[in-house]
């Protein structure tokens, strides 16, 4: 983290006790929130390491079920996420795992969704409320949450990358971060393009478009 | 030859940031408002509205803390800002205004235990000292919101130092990241209020870190309660006494810079059971093991009888 932002320092404006295992654990759990698009019926929370151990002291079992219901990280619901769960008829379930992992402030979120769809994020809490989701359904990513976000999944073949990169370029919206993922040569694979500015509902329908090849976009 | 400092390098030291404050004619604060505004995301009068809503936060999470009847989730803590601030009126030995600045710090840190709002300061274990300080210096000095706003900043600039050119994280620098670069932030802010140059508030950040230089991160059972609730009231002090100390005209031997580099040296010599591990330190007493196993009962308990 080299460009620290005022507000990095004095803030963010959050719900105590803990920037990593309470305002980041919501963060994470609110990103697969919108990784996933949909109302969300049942949800597995898998906790490791620092998570595990000192979790339920820090909240980390409701920021994150609060993160999943889409509250912010500075909402003062979060103290009561069971029962706003319980209320919208959603499944909760927190599981302590002491399976080695590379971070220790690390969760695993199980999503099903109202079409009974199964969405599995992995998310680590690297620090000061800073989050980085390292997998969606199995692939290997790395998104901060701290820009607006396009998650692009389409099929592995020459020329996509370049043409969502000419769109954007031609929409005016400056590429800060991206990186290209992919299950195995001329599978699936995904795009993930951090922005400086917001790309518009209308701006993704444009990219949607654009060729046979893009599967999904999701805006983060 | 007289070397222009632009905004771009004026944060990356103290001497760098005195230099282009002297040659802009501007305090720290202003400095930071600029830097912010150069990035880009937002206007001068969102900055100011954001850093606002902040100040707003922090004056809420004193007034709860010292009002209403808080306990944190784990029931370790909660009350004793509300019983120090009663106490203030009886002429305490650290004096009526040292007394309620380490009341209202922990006042905020005790909400923050109980799952309320706070504003991280430069994080959340730390986040009672520049709101105690601060709002109790400017009920003191009848200093004006935009004037405390204007504190926040040069208390950002101050913490932004320390973030890039050390850290102010616990787990990689112990308690002296955290509650002492709190405090720095809320030293240099008064200091800079009162009409003090950009050299004495470094100064002053300066020194409230040489005071606590190598204060270990060793939180019981791993929570953000025992001892950083009182290390919050014992920062709210090192601040006011050493902007007391630099506002007299005493100075730090040491430079800003080189105690940052000292905090960052010190903070990686130490052991990881130092550094929010809870592995070392207080929570590796007796009674804080002790604490620790009750604490995990008690989530057991909870845990077992939730309703999911």
């Amino acid at each position: 983290m080299e460009n620290f932002s005022v507000f990095d320092i004095v803030g963010p404006r959050m719900t105590g006790p803990s920037s990593s295992h309470t305002a980041g654990a919501a963060r994470i759990a609110l990103m697969a929130r919108r990784i996933i698009n949909r109302e969300i019926r049942e949800v597995n929370f898998t906790l490791y390491g620092s998570f595990a151990e000192t979790g339920r002291g820090h909240g980390t079992d409701k920021a994150l079920i609060a993160g999943i219901l889409g509250f912010e990280p500075d909402d003062p619901r979060i103290r009561d996420a069971y029962e706003y769960a319980k209320e919208r008829g959603v499944l909760v379930n927190i599981i302590m795992s002491d399976e080695p992992t590379r971070h220790p402030n690390t969760v695993k979120i199980e999503a099903c969704d109202e079409d009974d769809r199964w969405t599995e994020v992995k998310g680590e809490s690297i620090g000061g409320g800073n989050i980085l989701i390292t997998e969606i359904d199995h692939l290997e990513v790395e998104l901060s949450g701290d820009y607006p976000t396009l998650i692009i999944r389409h099929h592995d073949e020459p020329g996509v990358i370049a043409e969502v990169s000419h769109v954007l370029a031609q929409l005016r919206v400056n590429i800060a971060f991206m990186r290209v993922f992919r299950h195995g040569r001329g599978e699936d694979a995904y795009m993930c393009i951090e922005t400086d500015t917001e790309v518009t509902e209308g701006m993704q329908e444009i990219i949607r478009q654009l060729c046979k090849s893009i599967r999904q976009l999701i805006a983060v | 030859m007289i070397r222009i400092m632009s905004l771009l390098d004026a944060f990356e030291s103290g001497k760098n940031l005195c230099a282009y404050c002297e040659q802009e004619q501007i305090t720290m604060a202003e400095a930071m408002i600029r830097r912010e505004i150069a990035m880009g995301e937002l206007s001068r009068d969102q900055i100011l509205a954001e850093m606002k809503k902040n100040l707003d936060v922090m004056r809420e999470a004193i007034r709860r803390g010292l009002e209403e009847h808080v306990e944190s989730v784990s029931r370790l803590s909660g009350g004793e800002a509300m019983r120090l601030f009663r106490y203030a009126k009886y002429e305490p030995f650290s004096g009526g205004n040292t007394c309620r600045a380490a009341a209202s710090a922990m006042a905020v840190v005790e909400v923050n235990a109980a799952m309320g709002q706070i504003v991280a300061a430069p994080t959340a274990g730390a986040s009672g000292i520049l709101p105690g300080v601060l709002l109790e210096c400017g009920i003191k000095r009848n200093w004006t919101d935009e004037q405390l706003v204007q504190g926040l900043f040069c208390a950002g600039a101050v913490g932004l130092l320390f973030a890039q050119n050390a850290t102010i994280s616990g787990a990689d620098g112990g308690c002296q990241a955290e509650t002492g670069v709190g405090s720095a932030m809320a030293s240099a802010a008064i200091v800079e209020l009162s009409g003090g140059t950009p050299e004495q508030a470094l100064d002053a950040a300066a020194m409230t870190i040489k005071n606590i230089l190598g204060l270990v991160c060793d939180p019981v059972a791993g929570l953000v309660e025992c001892p950083c609730i009182k290390r919050n009231a014992l920062g709210a002090a090192n601040a006011l006494l050493c902007a007391d100390m630099t506002l007299c005209g005493i100075t730090s031997l040491i430079p800003f810079d080189e105690v940052v580099a000292a905090m960052l040296a010190v903070g990686h010599d130490m052991r990881k059971e130092y550094r929010e591990t809870a592995m070392g330190g207080l929570a590796a007493t007796p009674t804080g093991k002790a604490v620790a196993a009750k604490v995990r009962r008690f989530q057991e308990y909870e845990k077992n009888n939730a309703t999911f």
